[in-house]
């Protein structure tokens, strides 16, 4: 058994008196409309006993468990609790799991991305059951004077078996709140876990088909208005006039005005927007109101000139600079090819590449390009708001609470005491709502209008906000001896404007000389987060090239990338290459396996992938067969390799998302921009994909192992760009070079 | 503004607004039912889909004053727990992830397998076709489609 030093989970165990037994601080009556789940059979309890931030027992055994992550949709407020319940030693059905509220006092990193929720909440979560468990145990030994070691649990009951006696949790949970919390904590092991590697259903399933008020667009406040937003029609424009005389008169409106988000000297945070912070803003008492009055705004804009901000990001502080022009897809075409030639920004190198080039008998050169792409969360951008002199209640969409929260406290000038958000289940994430701008936006107009206010993103305001993920190209170089082996690799890979390389990665270590440059390219069209970022490019670019490598050296894909895996393993070359080559390799020898990769099928057009990132390990075959000269994706397999799963059906349907995802985006997704301006505005433009354009089925293998959770919202996503490509070569003997894919597809096929 | 004098869920309620207000605002910020939503505005998305006489219907084109006399249905008017068939299918297949579009997916199937109470593989793909997931639990919906038409 090992134990754990409660001292990594200080902060839960913080008793804040004046919210014991479950007070919010905030109006919101967050219960109001919703009916109890299946899986609260016990009735709700007299009182509720605090055990520490996540955990309260009532007195008759029900149990509250606090998701401390933000949701969206990555079922974390089913997963979270789910570790906590297998700590604590309880009976899932007797569960009720509320959403926190962003407390960072008593809960540590609430941050949903990075696929790290469960990665880093898993040791947390584990001592905070574990813990109150110990503290129930301990009730339970002074209560019937008999030693700790002797009691026993099981699924919310305490026994002490040498003289027969019971209770049940919710009876000796008062006693248990009062005592002191133990410095250190056994927890259990991996095989004793019964909840954890057991599927449970969404706790909020019943809520989502009936329709209950979950999402903060279906929040609604006596006295609130409704607030829209109108921002330059093209990156590098900003207002230069406002008539709003039409607008104001139009029925139902309250205020026209414009409102700056950030102070022009403000220091920037990771996740603070670099799009538009001077908006127009419209306020009235409905939406179709306010929706139609932004349209009789008369709007002069006007040019930016160059400027500065200062970013203190991942990266440290730096001053970044946004150009002015009024930028083209063309031009980023044009200037990415003018950079792909020049030499880049070293940032690995192995051997002697260059020599390695120069000696070679044959060079293999193909370049890789993806367009920007818009994240287009179902639930358009939004936030509620309720700013007085005195307090501030922000409830809206967010994955990351606690950058906006100083954005927050810089901007309306309030202590962060003073400023609560409240966690909102979000329709969508992908990444774009890390950055909180809707919530100082609204903050800002709520302040200025002194009344609640629901900010609305009309789609359009949606897509065309910014935020996007970056352009990107990259030029893979192969250098072949005269036997047809592999001398040299070399990446140099770019893009508008950040660089999407992961110099350490595979192939890097496998191969004597080695080479990876990078180069970035400066441009006002704002760029974020989106889901795997970086990787959801490099891995589609890179198993395409393998794929292609493998056909010329005449050797199958997966035994091709085994071999350079082998190496990896054996004789690394370099230092830090970033994945363990045997987790690798696991992951290719399971989907080939399952699969029946060395079984091929007529007319099967197979595509192999695999991938390394956010912690975690997929390989991926994609089959695809031509009806009606269309390619038609009969079946993914997938093998993962994330460690522990924590809820294998709900980690099933994440992955099946992340592979529809990234079949989607690779065959549709693209945004242009003609003269600063988006050309994509709304799903009639914008192609996403549909339900007769997904995989009719999909297989995913989890590897069963005891390795602490890795990342999964991410890793199924990147790899599958490349296991399409390459199924489209086989389909087509045509290679896939630029994204959107589906530009390569126009011709048809033959049947 | 005009005086309207709707069936909603089986309630008759009445509302006095512009007579071009989409039946979705009409329901999300004048009734109070949110269940529906607002994905795109255009009727590409199909989140907003409610049944008008029980016929499926993306409600943010439609005018208010274009409803007459049909009974308009909404995800919060399927059924009382939501033991509606469609529903639970969709909690025994646990479709969802972030949940914003089930609404609108679950009423599309629902009128769907009223006039097709047996689809076929490729008869439910096609029905579901305009009701966008952006999380891609389309395989998901398939399933539950699938299982509610057996039950």
């Amino acid at each position: 058994m090992t134990t754990v030093k409660t001292t990594i989970n200080r902060r839960s165990f913080i008793k804040v008196t004046s919210l014991a037994g479950g007070g919010m601080m905030l109006s919101f009556n967050w219960l109001a409309g919703c009916k109890p789940t299946s899986q609260e059979i016990l009735a709700l309890p007299k009182e509720w006993f605090e055990l520490n931030s996540y955990i309260k027992i009532g007195e008759n055994g029900a149990v509250t468990l606090m998701s401390p992550n933000p949701e969206f949709g990555s079922n974390v407020k089913t997963s979270m609790p789910m570790i906590l319940a297998e700590e604590l030693d309880i009976d899932w059905k007797n569960v009720r799991v509320e959403q926190a509220d962003f407390f960072p006092e008593r809960f540590e990193r609430q941050f949903t991305g990075g696929s790290q929720a469960i990665r880093q909440g898993w040791k947390i979560l584990r001592t905070a059951g574990a813990t109150a468990r110990q503290m129930m145990i301990r009730a339970a030994a002074q209560t019937w004077n008999v030693p700790v070691e002797e009691i026993t649990t099981e699924a919310g009951t305490l026994q002490h078996l040498p003289s027969g006696k019971k209770a049940g949790y919710g009876e000796l949970a008062s006693l248990a709140a009062t005592l002191p919390v133990p410095e250190e904590v056994p927890l259990k092991k991996v095989k004793d876990f019964k909840i954890i590697g057991t599927s449970r259903k969404n706790v909020d399933g019943l809520k989502i088909v009936t329709g209950k008020p979950m999402f903060s667009l279906d929040h609604t406040q006596d006295g609130m208005l409704v607030a829209m937003i109108a921002h330059p029609p093209a990156f590098g424009m900003k207002v230069k006039s406002v008539d709003d005389t039409a607008a104001r008169a139009m029925p139902g409106i309250k205020d026209v005005f414009t409102i700056k988000t950030l102070a022009d000297e403000y220091e920037r945070n990771g996740f603070d927007t670099t799009s538009f912070t001077e908006l127009v803003v419209v306020a009235g008492n409905t939406t179709w109101e306010v929706m139609n009055a932004k349209k009789a705004l008369v709007i002069e804009w006007e040019k930016i000139s160059d400027s500065h901000i200062v970013v203190n990001g991942w990266g440290g502080k730096q001053t970044v600079r946004i150009p002015a022009g009024l930028e083209s897809t063309a031009g980023h075409k044009a200037q990415m090819a003018e950079m792909a030639k020049k030499p880049g920004k070293v940032l690995r190198k192995d051997g002697d590449p260059e020599a390695a080039f120069k000696r070679a008998a044959k060079v293999i050169e193909r370049t890789y390009s993806a367009p920007y792409l818009a994240h287009n969360t179902m639930e358009p951008v939004n936030c509620f708001a309720r700013v007085t002199d005195e307090h501030a209640e922000i409830y809206g969409p967010i994955q990351a609470p606690e950058s906006i929260m100083q954005t927050l406290v810089a901007r309306l000038g309030m202590p962060k005491e003073k400023i609560h958000i409240k966690l909102a289940r979000m329709g969508g994430g992908f990444g774009q709502r890390a950055y909180g701008h809707h919530m100082v936006e609204a903050a800002v107009i709520s302040q200025k209008l002194k009344a609640p206010v629901k900010l609305v993103y009309t789609r359009e305001d949606d897509m065309t906000y910014g935020i996007y993920r970056p352009t990107y190209t990259a030029t893979y170089r192969a250098a072949l001896d005269e036997k047809n082996q592999l001398l040299a690799f070399h990446v140099k890979a770019g893009g508008i404007p950040e660089t999407p390389i992961h110099p350490n990665r595979f192939p890097a270590g496998a191969i004597d000389h080695y080479l990876a440059e990078s180069w970035s390219i400066e441009s006002n069209i704002t760029i974020g987060a989106f889901r795997a970022p970086r990787s959801n490019f490099m891995a589609g670019a890179e198993q395409s090239f393998l794929d292609e490598l493998a056909e010329e050296l005449g050797k199958d894909p997966i035994e091709f990338r085994l071999e350079l895996l082998d190496r990896a393993k054996t004789n690394p070359v370099g230092e830090n290459n970033d994945y363990d080559p045997d987790r690798y390799a696991g992951v290719l020898k399971l989907v080939r396996e399952k699969s029946k990769w060395q079984e091929p099928q007529p007319n099967i057009h197979r595509g192999v992938s695999a991938y390394f990132c956010h912690n975690s390990y997929v390989a991926e075959v994609l089959d695809l067969v031509i009806q009606n000269k269309n390619p038609v994706i009969q079946k993914v397999y997938a093998a993962v390799d994330c460690g522990i799963v924590v809820n294998p059906d709900a980690a099933a349907n994440m992955g099946e998302g992340g592979i529809v995802d990234g079949i989607g985006n690779a065959l549709y997704g693209e945004m242009t921009f003609q003269d600063g301006v988006p050309q994509k505005t709304n799903f009639d433009t914008y192609r996403m994909i549909r339900q007769v354009e997904a995989p009719k089925s999909i297989e995913i293998h989890f590897v069963e192992n005891e390795t602490d959770p890795t990342g999964l919202g991410e890793p199924l996503f990147p790899p599958v760009f490349a296991a399409l490509s390459n199924a489209l070569y086989k389909a087509t003997q045509k290679r896939f070079y630029e994204q959107p894919f589906i530009s390569g597809l126009d011709q048809g096929f033959a049947d | 503004m005009a005086i309207f004098n709707l069936n909603v869920n089986g309630k008759k309620t009445q509302v006095d607004l512009d007579p071009a207000t989409p039946v979705l605002w009409v329901l999300r910020d004048h009734l109070n039912l949110v269940g529906t939503k607002y994905g795109c505005g255009i009727a590409q998305c199909g989140a907003c889909t409610i049944h008008l006489d029980g016929v499926a219907t993306r409600s943010c084109l439609l005018p208010v004053a274009a409803v007459g006399n049909k009974a308009i249905t909404t995800i919060e008017g399927l059924s009382e727990n939501g033991d509606h068939p469609v529903q639970k299918a969709w909690l025994e297949h646990d479709v969802p992830q972030c949940g914003y579009c089930q609404a609108g997916q679950i009423m599309t199937a629902v009128a769907f397998l009223k006039n097709n109470p047996h689809p076929s593989d490729e008869e439910i793909e096609t029905a579901m076709n305009g009701n966008l997931c952006r999380c891609g639990t389309y395989l998901r919906i398939r399933a539950a489609v699938k299982t509610a038409s057996k039950s």
